[in-house]
């Protein structure tokens, strides 16, 4: 189990990479809306090897949270204010 | 009718979410989902006779059945198209039309789309849905644009219309 | 023999995790990325969950896990949309190889 979450922080750092080097502005958006989901998954994993259920509450929320912020980004890409 | 199907449905969703039984904990439930049932019972939905038909809850369970075979072949297409050295990709935005009508059919429709093999929705307008496809097949452009949209438009069709 | 199982489904989550972001750094431009990185993730991460259903069981950590997958299918793809319909007004292009933009004329 510790080499699968070993696996996933090192897909989390591929995901730094591209928001850190990325050309445009969307492709660092990209990366931190993959960064949000890949994060539910090690909060779950992380839950399940320490036998702490309240780390996949944290998970629930993240997922919300990632939704949220990723759709308010798009819309300020859009160049739309955010009541239409 | 329908807030007290919505106070149902919250309720439930609150007690797999806390569970436990204990009695602080289900007096809050019961405030938080009559609040919610009140707030947005007038947006739960729309035609109400629709819900009660068996044969809708049947073609969901095929949907579905479908839906999990697309999502894992595409999830192999994309593992294949990027460990191949050479990024066999041609990618484009192509055009395809819609007939659905109501909103969640449409939204379900496009949610598909993106997790459906070399395929991203990117927008709806009117009658026709916008499709980034990673792999332009070059013969029979029409047809196999719209093989995309048909797969799920007519299952989804008789579960929402 | 049920714990096999459990490990198996995690495993292979994870390997589509790690394969949707070896896409998002390989991949030319944004919407090729976010294709790639947005179906890998969320297969990989609704694997996770099942697989950790299937290890803990009917207690409280299996079926909240079970209630993330849905959660997690609906906003994913919703949130990917927004952000290729963004990107696109917002002004980046297609890659230079690309075969034709259909989008362009509707705009």
């Amino acid at each position: 189990m510790i080499i699968l979450l070993v696996i996933l922080i090192i897909s989390c750092f591929l995901c730094l990479y591209r928001a850190g080097k990325g050309p445009t502005v969307p492709d660092r958006m990209v990366a931190i809306d993959i960064l949000g989901i890949l994060a539910v998954g090690v909060c779950a994993i992380l839950g399940y090897i320490l036998n702490l259920h309240f780390f996949i509450d944290i998970a629930l929320a993240w997922i919300f949270i990632g939704f949220i912020g990723t759709i308010a980004l798009a819309k300020y890409l859009e160049g739309r204010s955010l009541n239409d | 009718m329908r807030k007290s199907v919505l106070f149902i449905v919250t309720f439930i969703l609150w007690l797999l979410l806390t569970f436990t039984l204990h009695i602080q904990f289900v007096i809050t439930g019961v405030i938080v989902s009559l609040l919610t049932a009140f707030l947005f019972g007038n947006m739960f939905v729309k035609n109400w006779n629709k819900v009660f038909q068996i044969k809708r809850y049947l073609w969901f369970l095929w949907y579905l059945i479908i839906f999990i075979w697309e999502c894992l072949k595409a999830n192999f297409d994309v593992a294949y198209r990027v460990l191949h050295p050479a990024l066999p990709i041609k990618p484009g935005i192509v055009k395809a039309k819609v007939s659905l009508k109501t909103d969640i059919a449409r939204t379900i429709l496009a949610n598909s789309i993106t997790m459906t093999p070399g395929t991203l929705s990117v927008d709806i307008t009117g009658e026709h849905i916008f499709i980034h496809w990673i792999c332009i097949k070059d013969e029979n452009l029409e047809v196999s644009c719209q093989e995309i949209v048909d797969k799920f438009e007519n299952i989804l069709a008789r579960i929402f219309e | 023999m049920i714990d096999i199982a459990g490990i198996i489904i995690i495993c292979v989550g994870v390997a589509f995790d790690l394969f949707g972001c070896i896409g998002l750094i390989r991949l030319p431009d944004v919407y090729n990325r976010l294709q790639a990185a947005t179906k890998c993730v969320t297969l990989g991460t609704c694997g996770i969950m099942f697989g950790i259903f299937v290890l803990s069981g009917f207690n409280s950590l299996g079926i909240k896990s079970l209630i993330c997958i849905p959660f997690i299918l609906l906003t994913s793809p919703t949130a990917a949309h927004a952000l290729a319909r963004g990107a696109y007004i917002f002004g980046v292009r297609l890659w230079d190889k690309s075969r034709m933009d259909e989008y362009k004329a509707n705009k």
